[in-house]
């Protein structure tokens, strides 16, 4: 039945890796990410984990190694933030369309510049368009569940893409929460040792890698986007099997007071409880307020997030990160293009907030309600709480 | 044991490794490539039973246009820079998965190839990470044609002081290339690995055996391997042999081994070949004056003399 006990979050993470009886792990230091890594370093170091553990020179390298490990047909980790996955950008592109099905935590961690330890999105988001598998963890138990499920998910025959999974950096990865460890029983139900469909095989040698050019690109990026919709229901059938074994049910969308709810957020990661608490508070003042938390962002999960904003009037989207130059932030742009053309029409605004670590907090939640709810129409997505 | 005395079966005229070659015929490097030559002995030697890892780059393309492959081993190419790191992993992934009973129950060689470009540049800091780790099963090989030949002639850390590339070109205020050619086997040798060695096609023998012995000891090894290409050093296609000998005769690329730290030089030359003799096969030479000639002449000879003394102070 696992056993609840209080540990950091990140630790938690290192935990279900450990679980997940890992092959290898290539990672390189990166706050807020380092927990991670070096409590998986001590797994290894006092034997708990029988891995491989690389300890690269740079996070380039660390995904390079990823994606050379898990070709060789290993279970394989790492984690980072920030701009350590900007430095890994080039090697996030190639994984999925190698059908390395590698897992990388990600403590979410603002972008440079100015240089900033502090949590926002702005990292994942840099790697938005990708082919990875992305998923979105609200609190501690989360973040270990999730890591589980990122292994069963990506490793899965159907799937094979690399996932990562998101847990704010500090706000999330630093705290110490009450989490249930599992069972290594249970996990081992849940997760069978990884057998690749396709490997780096001496007795069956195949070229993973080659070029590809105009006459066939186009069909690698397609057939790239036709599994990322394929995994879909492979993510769900993985998290009631989840809940099966586990007895915590995932969606890949949490709602939150939507059956008659006016006006509904729309956000993703650990800022939910802030908001869950803005909306009790608000339900007891007597207004129709709601909230909807994306835990899937990639593949977008159109079908659930049109079902949970079905009744809304209003409908706020909530973003962690700026997209410069534009009208509309990341899941601003997703939520409307999603709206538009379907059936509904509610109103759409779109805030930015908690950049850079800046608290996020109640009154800012109740703010975005009451613009939400206000006839006022809005011109451009409104970063919130600016210093004048 | 010393990584001296680490037995391997020695390739000999008589047992030259027979049967159908590792790079399958076919591929599309130019006409008289060097490099490709070099590669092709290189994976004959080891037959099939390692992994390869390529860095992109003109044995990378003229290999693997999707769906053909000329690999008969397993291969793996992820990018440009960083063939060492993706080594490190699949190096680590076949070391555990047998530690843990799920793999081979032999040492699985792993053999990154990159060219001058993919190493002493843009991939320096992913090699030095790896050579550094101790990987049990690692051989990079570094094939040396001396300046970015598969985007088109542009000059790289490893180009030679004088040659005209297109990015050191040769015009009233330029005489080719300024810099001195990296030292990439003295810096792989710092790293204190216990095998660094470099080679040529033109002594396929020496070659095949580098490789072989590269893989028989357990650590990181580095191959510094002479890729003369025809077509970026404006040379006819029939002399990338000939330069290969000249490079030797002239002291330019001279063949030695450093084995746990200690030199031995494999083809001593005491009489040098003028370095004009290989110059004048190469276009990429052509404005050299006399003066520059010295000038070059004068540092190879330097630089030759150095590790003549290194291999008589700390010999195998």
């Amino acid at each position: 039945m696992g056993k609840r006990i209080g540990i950091e979050v990140s630790l938690a993470v290192s935990e279900a890796v450990k679980l997940a009886n890992t092959d290898v792990i290539a990672a390189y230091p990166i706050t807020p990410q380092t927990h991670i890594v070096e409590h998986l370093s001590e797994l290894v170091a006092d034997g708990s984990l029988d891995a491989a553990y690389i300890p690269v020179e740079s996070e380039h390298s660390a995904m390079s190694s990823c994606i050379g490990s898990s070709a060789a047909g290993a279970r394989t980790f790492t984690a980072t933030s920030s701009q350590g996955l900007a430095l890994m950008n080039e090697m996030i592109y190639i994984a999925p369309i190698l059908r390395t099905p590698i897992v990388l935590a990600i403590a979410n961690r603002a972008l440079s510049a100015p240089i900033n330890i502090w949590n926002d999105h702005s990292d994942i988001m840099s790697v938005r368009d990708a082919g990875w598998i992305s998923l979105f963890a609200e609190n501690g138990q989360e973040a270990l569940d999730l890591t589980l499920l990122a292994f069963r998910i990506g490793e899965d025959p159907a799937v094979s893409l690399p996932v990562n999974v998101n847990l704010d950096g500090f706000t999330l990865s630093h705290f110490i929460e009450p989490i249930i460890i599992p069972d290594q029983q249970e996990v081992d139900k849940f997760l069978p040792p990884y057998k690749p469909s396709l490997q780096l095989d001496i007795k069956n040698p195949i070229s993973i890698g080659l070029l590809g050019g105009p006459e066939c690109y186009t069909e690698s990026r397609k057939a790239a986007d036709d599994i990322l919709e394929a995994s879909v229901p492979v993510i769900k059938k993985a998290f009631d099997e989840f809940d099966k074994v586990f007895g915590r049910k995932y969606q890949v969308v949490e709602t939150y007071c939507i059956e008659d709810a006016e006006t509904v957020i729309v956000l993703m990661g650990s800022i939910a409880e802030t908001a869950m608490t803005t909306v009790d508070e608000l339900r007891a003042e007597g207004k129709k307020v709601g909230l909807v938390r994306i835990r899937l962002w990639r593949p977008f999960p159109r079908t659930e997030l049109l079902a949970a904003l079905s009744k809304a009037k209003n409908v706020a989207v909530v973003d962690r990160h700026v997209v410069l130059g534009s009208d509309t932030s990341a899941v601003g742009m997703e939520i409307k293009s999603l709206l538009y053309g379907s059936q509904l029409n509610p109103k759409v605004t779109n805030y930015v907030l908690g950049l850079g670590g800046r608290d996020v907090t109640r009154e800012e939640f109740r703010y975005i309600f009451d613009q939400a709810a206000s006839g006022e129409a809005q011109v451009r997505c409104e970063i919130v709480g600016v210093y004048e | 044991m010393r990584a001296a005395d680490v037995p391997f079966e020695k390739v000999t005229a008589k047992n030259f490794p027979k049967g159908p070659d590792s790079l399958a015929p076919g591929h599309r490097a130019c006409q008289g490539c060097g490099e490709v030559l070099a590669l092709r002995l290189l994976l004959k030697s080891l037959g099939t039973e390692f992994i390869a890892v390529s860095a992109t780059g003109c044995m990378e393309v003229c290999t693997g246009p999707f769906p053909q492959s000329a690999w008969r081993m397993p291969w793996i190419h992820v990018a440009f820079e960083n063939a060492a790191a993706v080594a490190s992993g699949v190096e680590a992934a076949t070391h555990v998965l047998r530690r843990k009973g799920r793999g081979y129950d032999q040492r699985i060689p792993v053999v990154a190839v990159a060219g001058d470009g993919g190493t002493a540049d843009i991939g320096l800091q992913a090699l030095s990470g790896a050579l550094e780790r101790y990987h049990e099963n690692f051989v990079y090989v570094c094939l040396d044609n001396e300046a970015y030949m598969n985007t088109g002639i542009q000059r790289s850390s490893s180009t030679p002081f004088g040659a005209n590339t297109t990015t050191s070109p040769v015009g009233s205020h330029s005489k080719g290339q300024y810099t001195w050619k990296k030292n990439m086997p003295a810096i792989a040798a710092a790293h204190g690995v216990p095998y660094v060695a470099t080679a040529n096609p033109a002594f396929h023998l020496d070659l095949m055996n580098k490789i072989r012995r590269a893989v028989a000891i357990k650590g990181p090894a580095y191959l510094h391997v002479y890729a003369p290409c025809p077509t970026g050093w404006r040379m006819k296609p029939e002399l990338a042999i000939e330069s290969g000998k000249l490079a030797v005769a002239t002291r330019i690329f001279p063949l030695y081994e450093v084995i746990d730290g200690n030199y031995v030089i494999n083809r001593k030359v005491d009489n040098p070949t003028p370095i004009s003799e290989y110059f004048k096969i190469q276009g990429r030479f052509r404005h050299l004056k006399e003066d520059d000639i010295s000038t070059i002449t004068n540092r190879v000879n330097q630089d030759y003399e150095r590790l003549v003394a290194l291999s008589e102070r700390f010999p195998v």
